[in-house]
């Protein structure tokens, strides 16, 4: 149990790490839905079922997609303005 | 301030806060140990005062009914807020995204996802409903089933089916379900003030515990914060799709 | 081990600031801000933790099995919920600043000195 337990907060910290230090939004968002599912093993862990159940549902389902939905409109508006600056 | 110089800066300051907040953190007890009283005290008494058998949804929606009601006006006001800022500008037009077919470059959704995720819409509302009435006998509650739900509306997105997503939740519906959510909590408290007692009280019949009719407000509460935090999200997801898939400047093509 | 969940919280937040100030890029930005905010729940649920307690659900356990603390259990669980839809207000802004400037970059966001 305390091996499984140190294993898991290891694992969340470096998942944190691995997204802060990925620079790329779009290879981000994948790492971080990554992460919201480590840190729901971690909740579960922590014997918590009502927060794993959020935590897996929002960081590891809707924050991913809204970033990658913000990414997808940034990427449309850039290829226009590079077609008007021709 | 050069990024080399503020990189530089701010991991000195990160040397001093991390020590300051690790010395800090060593005058909490051990971890493991738990001294607190409160979490003893509800543990023991929660389930006979309020006959709820998951006592965190009772202290979420009852104990500390307020501060929840406070955090569901934040998620509110977050999503008008998305919805203020993304609403299309004066000189941006709106198209239905089916008449740029003709120079799609992106390939049409699979088979195999589309009759997946249209096969799995059903189970996922279910399940939805599922978290969200069970909230206060085992795991779960509004808020934990209203993403759920929201993520059936993604689902049928994923498909490759905007256009059916649109038809199902048009904006008034999901208006209307947010709204309806964020008044409901409030008229859950007046209701306990018109009953005589304090604000959020919990009046309604408590039932035995383990009974899905029991634990008074808590239930009904979990109803409301349901349909809020489901409308938001799906209001999110289509204000965020909007952008990408039907709003154009001029001169912009997908 | 009875340190080291503080240490991770703390290491998290650290790194999650880290990532704020370095960086090039609005989204990027916003996801670093999640990754600091998920710190708090770590600390939260670490405070609340009893060694060889069940989780606070009593349907099928009797009343006064040992278990952890449900409070911090009912603030982290909010909090997560309230956290995404304020990083979705974020975005929204950072779509907004692009179309107005052309750029996610905070160096050349800069305001305008005219």
């Amino acid at each position: 149990m305390i091996v499984l337990e140190v294993a898991v907060f290891l694992l969340v910290a470096a998942a944190g790490t691995a997204v802060v230090l990925t620079r790329d939004p779009l290879n981000q968002a994948i790492v971080a839905s990554f992460y919201g599912l480590v840190l729901g093993i971690m909740f579960l862990v922590y014997q918590a079922p009502d927060v794993a159940l959020s935590q897996i549902a929002v960081g590891a389902v809707a924050l991913p997609l809204m970033i990658l939905l913000a990414l997808a409109k940034v990427r449309a508006l850039e290829g226009s303005r590079r077609r008007d600056d021709r | 301030m050069t990024p080399r110089l503020r990189r530089r800066v701010f991991l000195a300051a990160a040397a001093v806060a991390g020590a300051l907040l690790l010395w800090g953190l060593t005058g909490l007890p051990d971890y493991g140990v738990y001294n607190g009283p409160y979490g003893d005290v509800l543990n023991r008494v929660a389930v006979a005062e309020r006959k709820a058998t998951n006592v965190v949804a009772s202290v979420t929606f009852d104990y500390r009914g307020v501060d929840t009601m406070g955090e569901e006006y934040i998620l509110f006001a977050a999503v008008l807020g998305v919805a203020i800022l993304l609403r299309a500008q004066r000189d941006e037009t709106e198209q239905p995204p089916d008449e740029d077919a003709a120079d799609r470059r992106a390939p049409g959704t699979s088979n195999a996802v589309r009759v997946i995720g249209l096969a799995l819409v059903g189970p996922v509302v279910l399940f939805g409903i599922y978290v969200v009435s069970h909230g206060h006998l085992t795991p779960g509650g509004g808020f934990q089933g209203g993403v759920v739900l929201a993520t059936a509306a993604l689902l049928v997105f994923l498909s490759g089916e905007y256009v059916t997503l649109r038809r199902v939740s048009p904006e008034v519906v999901l208006d209307t379900a947010e709204s309806v959510g964020a008044a409901g909590y409030v008229a859950v408290g007046l209701l306990g003030v018109a009953a005589g007692a304090t604000f959020l009280a919990n009046v309604l019949p408590l039932g035995h515990p383990g009974a899905l009719l029991s634990a008074g407000t808590i239930p009904v509460i979990n109803l409301a914060v349901g349909l809020e935090v489901a409308g938001g999200f799906v209001l999110l997801l289509s204000e965020f799709l909007e952008q990408t898939l039907v709003i154009r400047r001029p001169g912009e093509v997908t | 081990m009875r340190f080291l969940p503080y240490a991770v919280a703390a290491w998290l937040l650290l790194v999650g600031l880290y990532g704020i100030v370095t960086s090039r890029n609005l989204v990027h930005t916003i996801t670093c801000l999640s990754v600091a905010q998920s710190s708090t729940y770590i600390l939260l649920l670490s405070v609340g933790f009893e060694r060889g307690g069940t989780a606070p659900i009593f349907l099928d356990v009797p009343v006064g099995t040992k278990a952890v603390d449900p409070v911090v259990g009912a603030l982290t669980l909010t909090d997560i919920v309230v956290g995404a839809t304020v990083s979705a207000l974020l975005l929204a802004l950072a779509v907004q600043a692009h179309k107005h400037h052309g750029t996610l970059d905070p160096e050349q966001l800069k305001p305008e000195r005219d």
